[in-house]
């Protein structure tokens, strides 16, 4: 399945500082469905280049990450539950202090 | 003025600063006057009946009746018509949109590079009454950003800088100077005699605590940050939207929490969330438009990229907003926000970590004595690169933190080298901006094989203090 991630607001510095990412995952054997549960963990082993702690908490993303899918809040498609599509664009974003 | 400089015993230095603080005085003394012929001009025995109260506040005015003399009865005064004519002619703002902003009242918090473009454009736009709060003082590292402070105003207050810009722009409005840091203990009180806050903080504690503040007494709050190249911008607790809570009820660690003194932030990008926090502020205060509730926007200058999505509604489970919240005012004024998000309410004061045993580091001045003695060593700053350009201690080797671990064997030869021109055993020591990354990498060379290695202690902002005046600072 072909998706579009992009990391922001710090994040991108997790996996060699490159924003947007044209990705290809599959779902895992046996399922025909990718959830962001899945996605999560396979962002975690293949675009994490370090520190994944401060990407992921247990098997969500951590506190003060934002995950918006096709430019909505993940909270509002099932987070950890969503079911991705061909297509989607999926963008992590670390909220943001300074001024 | 003092009296070393009196008596001709004053460095250039000195004299320079003094010079700065007369223009500094004689500005703020053109400001007032400026102010007070402005009010001479527009004086009539109307606005004599409403001579305005000196207190530091924004006292509501009695129902039906209208502030400062900015408005009259029925609508607005020929100079107030002239000078916001181009609002006026705005269809969708026009005569009651100004009104409404005469009658308003907005708090900035923040004087900084957010809050520069805030406050500038809320006081020329006519916002009847802008109140500003900051501790700060104004540095010349902020200048490339923070376009409301000029020259004249380094070392002063921010808020008596920016209020001082804010007069000279717009002297018929009433601007408050809170000279004091919002902290859970002043922010009810203070707070509360605005109708709308701006959110122009640094720092992760003041933004949850004006988030709470907000919940409390009912104020929408206009969310602004910038970092580096992209800024993040939102209005909440608004028309039922979510509060900072609803969002991030728990806190990021404080690794994932980057500040600008370290990472940087290109001047325009807190302007542009500023100018928009600014016209969102404006939407809030006059009910024109619709306003980014429920919405969040997402800047990326680099890109040119401007996004913005649809965030989560309220939480009913949120411990401030939601159904069952029990957040009372005693329970925000006595909550430890530096505790709950394990960082300081300030952007300037930076963490000293203690991680390596005290003979494992070296003063900057020990460090400059065996220098000087052309003790055969290596000195590896283990700064990234870019900063490693700004400036560095002559003969130290760069080797950035994140991948010293790949380069032991740089340091080995580099070791070597050291050691053959001088026939003796050379040593190994460590630098970076502050002394806590140097730690870090002492306590991995230390057990990877370079035991004697030491770090110096402060790093090069202690070699800029102690040991060359002349290092530049950044």
């Amino acid at each position: 399945m072909r998706l579009t991630l992009e990391f922001g607001g710090g994040l991108d510095l997790l996996c060699n500082s490159v924003k947007i990412h044209h990705v290809d995952v599959d779902p895992k054997t046996g399922e025909d469905k990718l959830s962001m549960r899945d996605l999560l963990s396979w962002i975690k082993s293949n675009l994490i280049k370090e520190r994944p702690e401060m990407f992921v908490k247990g098997d969500s993303v951590r506190p003060g990450v934002l995950v918006l899918i096709n430019d909505c809040d993940w909270e509002l498609c099932g987070s950890l539950d969503a079911v991705l599509e061909e297509k989607d664009m999926v963008v992590f974003i670390s909220t943001l202090h300074g001024g | 003025m003092d009296a070393g400089i009196m008596n001709g015993g004053a460095s250039s230095d000195d004299i320079l600063r003094e010079i700065e603080r007369l223009e500094g005085e004689k500005m703020e003394i053109e400001n007032r006057i400026h102010l007070l012929q402005a009010q001479l001009n527009s004086k009539t025995a109307l606005d004599a009946s409403r001579k305005e109260d000196e207190t530091a506040s924004c006292p509501k005015p009695p129902a039906n009746s209208f502030r400062n003399g900015d408005v009259s009865g029925e609508g607005l005064r020929a100079d107030m018509i002239y000078r916001y004519s181009r609002h006026l002619l705005l269809p969708d703002f026009g005569v009651e949109g100004q009104l409404k902003l005469l009658k308003s009242s907005v708090l900035v918090v923040g004087a900084g590079g957010l809050g520069s473009p805030v406050a500038l454009y809320l006081a020329s736009c006519g916002v009847g009454c802008l109140g500003i709060v900051d501790d700060d003082m104004v540095e010349l590292n902020n200048l490339h950003r923070q376009i409301i402070h000029v020259e004249a105003y380094v070392g002063k207050s921010k808020v008596k800088s920016a209020a001082a810009a804010c007069r000279a722009v717009n002297s018929s409005i009433k601007l408050v100077e809170h000279q004091e840091a919002l902290q859970a203990a002043n922010a009810l009180d203070i707070v509360s005699k605005y109708d709308v806050v701006v959110d122009a903080t640094d720092n992760l504690p003041s933004r949850y605590m004006i988030s709470d503040c907000c919940v409390l007494l009912g104020k929408p709050l206009i969310s602004g940050a910038a970092l580096g190249l992209e800024g993040q911008l939102t209005v909440y607790h608004h028309n039922g939207g979510p509060c900072y809570r609803c969002l991030f009820p728990t806190p990021p660690p404080t690794a994932a929490c980057q500040r600008c003194s370290d990472s940087g932030v290109l001047g325009v990008v807190p302007g542009v969330i500023g100018c928009l926090q600014a016209l969102e502020a404006i939407k809030v205060a006059t009910a024109v438009g619709e306003p980014l509730s429920g919405r969040m926007l997402l800047f990326d200058a680099l890109s040119s990229r401007i996004r913005i999505f649809k965030m989560r509604g309220r939480s009913s489970h949120c411990v401030v907003c939601g159904e069952n919240a029990v957040f009372t005012q005693q329970n925000f004024q006595n909550f430890d926000y530096g505790c709950f998000t394990q960082s300081p309410m300030s952007d300037r004061s930076s963490p000293k970590l203690n991680l390596v045993p005290e003979s494992a580091r070296i003063s900057s001045k020990d460090y400059k004595e065996l220098f000087d003695k052309r003790e055969p060593h290596v000195l590896v700053d283990v700064r990234p690169a870019h900063h490693f350009k700004i400036a560095a201690i002559p003969g130290s080797v760069n080797i950035p933190l994140s991948i010293l671990e790949g380069k032991l064997s740089t340091i080995d030869l580099a070791l070597e080298e050291a050691g053959q021109v001088s026939g003796k055993h050379a040593s190994l020591y460590v630098v970076c901006r502050r002394g806590n990354d140097s730690q870090r990498a002492v306590q991995y060379l230390n057990s990877n094989g370079f035991p004697w290695a030491k770090d110096i202690i402060g790093g090069l902002e202690s070699w800029a203090q102690d040991v060359d005046r002349t290092f530049p600072i950044y």
